[in-house]
């Protein structure tokens, strides 16, 4: 049993590594990955391009539009000279933001008055929208508050807030563990699903059924390669993370060799369903990435699985995703320990004894 | 026939995929040792029997054994009982000879201390001793093909199934590889083949034929010629032969060449031979000799299909 098991594997070993740009593939693009997305993928709003149309063109509007260009999120490309320009500006895209400052402002603000500004944003990117006015009031609120200090202090509550785990609110600290579980996922995937249906297609399966060779060993010699290749690429990426990306690591790190062998168990576990229903390596490729796409979307990855329908929210307790992206941000940010995350391990490797039971099933019932 | 003298014995086989009978009540029995043909054309049901009797397909119905072992519920001890090889040659291409070796012998189950024999003995049939290292995919069909006969039999196995193995491979390779299988065949080693080629046919010890699914014929080769002939062949040595051919066609007496020997295919000998010798007297055409000769493995089977 072990010797047939163990032929399997280095055969499994020799066919990845014979071809060079399958070693590309496998240990070069995830790490190309995690770069690329490392940097892309990110929520931080930043230079947010923005026009100023001043009416008032007062001592106290150009403090107001300095200190919107100089709290860092504002990049004021245009002065603008009339509401039409505003408009043009924001038809063709070239503006995210405009403020406009009507006449009277200053003398407003010098009697005490209630006084108006008015910022338009373009809402087609709603997240971007939502931030950009957030900044700009939280601008305005400290100028409206420095204006006031300068005369009578008000009695008023001070709010000041504090991001926990994240305090820098650096969306790269969040989004870089979650590159490393979704980069490893497509990885095995494709791995697994094409290795078995290449036997498949040139015939070796056939001629693997009539040794000795058992479905289970099969099956074994068919993803413990990848579970191994899997455990590397994810120590390489992890690595990345840390020292490229300082992704700060706030729990036990040596929870992630555990965590990250029941996460493969289930992904490996899918990999030979796929196997089990693809004749043809072009299917196989296909079924991964309709799997694959969704599987990232409503993992709560980029969108909070809270806001989604709540059947929506059933469908993702069979995402193997969903599970490891709690572990592995609850490992590095916020210092998680197995007390805390046993559900989720939990939940994983359950996950994963099932998919494994019923591809072994389907694999068998093929086989005869 | 004793138990102890057969290999393969199966009674009522059949399998069917959704409303189509692949495989129809068919009743086969091989002695050990013996080379056994099983033929037929394209899409007969050669592929599907021998695929049930090596366990890759279970039957839908009827019983039998191979090498002592139920078909039906001792599959994975069949598979360690035979050898099995397809048309497809079914190596890994990117591995290297050596590396098809010691994996298939790790599959099989060789013992450490009659492995390296073992490899010897493949390379060495295959012709391959001095491209252990060479990537399989850059050997020409032939070696390829001997590779995965060797690497199928590994483990010695007394009973080995060839499902068209010499396809796709040129005439000196076909004949190398025949020479393998007489060969084991004298050492005592069961072979059950299919082929289309009638050449290939006449190798056999034993032959069936199936069509649509049913054996139609069985006996030795010669057997097959003598009982399952319904018509005669006549062999014709004559002055001006394609002449003579014509005068035969325009009498609706089918015919070929061989050389410069007639054939031509009748019903009785007995009523032809004289009504030919007067047609082609009669064209100033003289007739050296006409005799009845044994047909040929491809007329029998040519005839018996055409009568199914």
């Amino acid at each position: 049993m072990f010797e047939r098991i163990k032929q399997m594997i280095i055969k499994e070993f020799i066919q990845v590594f014979r071809d060079r740009r399958m070693i590309a593939i496998v240990f070069l693009t995830p790490i190309m990955q995690l770069l690329a997305f490392g940097y892309a993928v990110t929520t931080d709003v930043n230079n947010i391009s923005t026009a100023i149309y001043d009416l008032d063109k007062s001592y106290e509007s150009r403090e107001l539009v300095r200190r919107l260009k100089s709290s860092g999120y504002f990049d004021i490309r245009y002065v603008a000279q009339s509401p039409d320009e505003i408009r043009e500006l924001l038809d063709r895209g070239k503006i995210a933001t405009a403020l406009q400052i009507d006449r009277g402002f200053s003398s407003d603000l010098k009697n005490r008055r209630q006084t108006e500004v008015q910022i338009l944003v373009d809402g087609t990117d709603s997240n971007t929208a939502t931030v950009a006015m957030d900044y700009a009031n939280r601008v305005i609120i400290k100028y409206t508050k420095d204006m006031e200090r300068q005369r009578v202090e008000p009695v008023r509550i001070d709010l000041r807030t504090r991001a926990w785990y994240n305090p820098d609110l650096r969306s790269k600290n969040y989004n870089v563990p979650g590159v490393i579980a979704i980069v490893i996922m497509l990885t095995c995937l494709l791995l697994t699903s094409m290795a078995v249906v290449r036997e498949r297609e040139i015939g070796t399966m056939e001629q693997l059924m009539v040794t000795p060779l058992k479905p289970i060993e099969l099956m074994l010699g068919k993803t413990i390669p990848f579970a191994i290749i899997g455990f590397f690429d994810v120590f390489l990426v992890t690595m990345v993370g840390i020292f490229w990306f300082d992704i700060p690591i706030k729990g036990p790190i040596q929870l992630m060799p555990l965590a990250t062998a029941i996460y493969l168990f289930s992904v490996l576990g899918i990999g030979l369903f796929i196997s089990t229903i693809s004749r043809t390596q072009q299917q196989a490729m296909m079924a991964t990435f309709l799997f694959y796409i969704p599987a990232v979307l409503l993992s709560g990855f980029m969108f909070p699985i809270e806001n989604m329908p709540e059947i929506i929210q059933y469908g993702t307790y069979i995402n193997p995703l969903r599970y490891f992206l709690i572990i592995i941000r609850g490992i590095f940010l916020k210092g998680n320990g197995l007390d805390i995350l046993w559900p989720q391990m939990g939940s994983l490797f359950v996950l994963g004894v099932v998919v494994i039971a019923i591809s072994a099933l389907r694999f068998r019932k093929r086989i005869s | 026939m004793n138990r102890s003298t057969i290999a393969v014995k199966v009674r009522g086989l059949t399998k069917r995929f959704g409303d189509f009978t692949a495989v129809d009540m068919i009743d086969l029995s091989v002695k050990k040792g013996e080379i056994f043909g099983f033929l037929g054309p394209n899409g007969a049901g050669k592929s599907t029997t021998i695929k049930m009797l090596c366990g890759l397909l279970l039957p839908a119905g009827g019983e039998g054994s191979v090498g002592g072992y139920d078909i039906m519920k001792e599959s994975e001890e069949i598979k360690k009982t035979i050898g099995y090889m397809s048309q497809k040659f079914s190596l890994y291409d990117d591995l290297t000879v050596g590396e098809n070796i010691e994996f298939f012998s790790g599959i099989y189950g060789v013992s450490n201390s009659r492995k390296k024999k073992r490899e010897e003995w493949v390379l060495e049939m295959a012709g391959l001793q001095d491209r252990r290292r060479a990537v399989t995919k850059t050997l020409p069909g032939g070696f390829k093909q001997r590779l995965a006969l060797g690497c199928a039999i590994l483990h010695e196995p007394p009973i080995i199934f060839l499902d068209e193995p010499t396809s796709g491979v040129d005439p000196v390779s076909r004949r190398n590889f025949w020479d393998l299988i007489y060969g084991m065949s004298r050492s005592g080693t069961t072979i059950f083949v299919t082929t289309h080629y009638m050449d290939e046919a006449e190798y056999c010890d034993r032959l069936a034929l199936i069509y649509r699914g049913r054996v139609i014929a069985e006996g030795t080769p010669l057997e097959m010629k003598q009982k399952h002939m319904p018509r005669d062949v006549l062999e014709i040595e004559a002055g001006r032969p394609v002449e003579a051919m014509e005068v035969l066609h325009r009498q609706g007496i089918e015919t070929a060449l061989f050389g410069s020997l007639i054939h031509a295919t009748v019903i009785s000998a007995e009523h032809a031979i004289p009504t030919i010798r007067k047609a082609i007297e009669e064209s100033q055409i003289h007739v050296f000799r006409i005799e009845r000769i044994m047909p040929s493995l491809e007329d029998v089977f040519v005839t018996l299909i055409e009568a199914a």
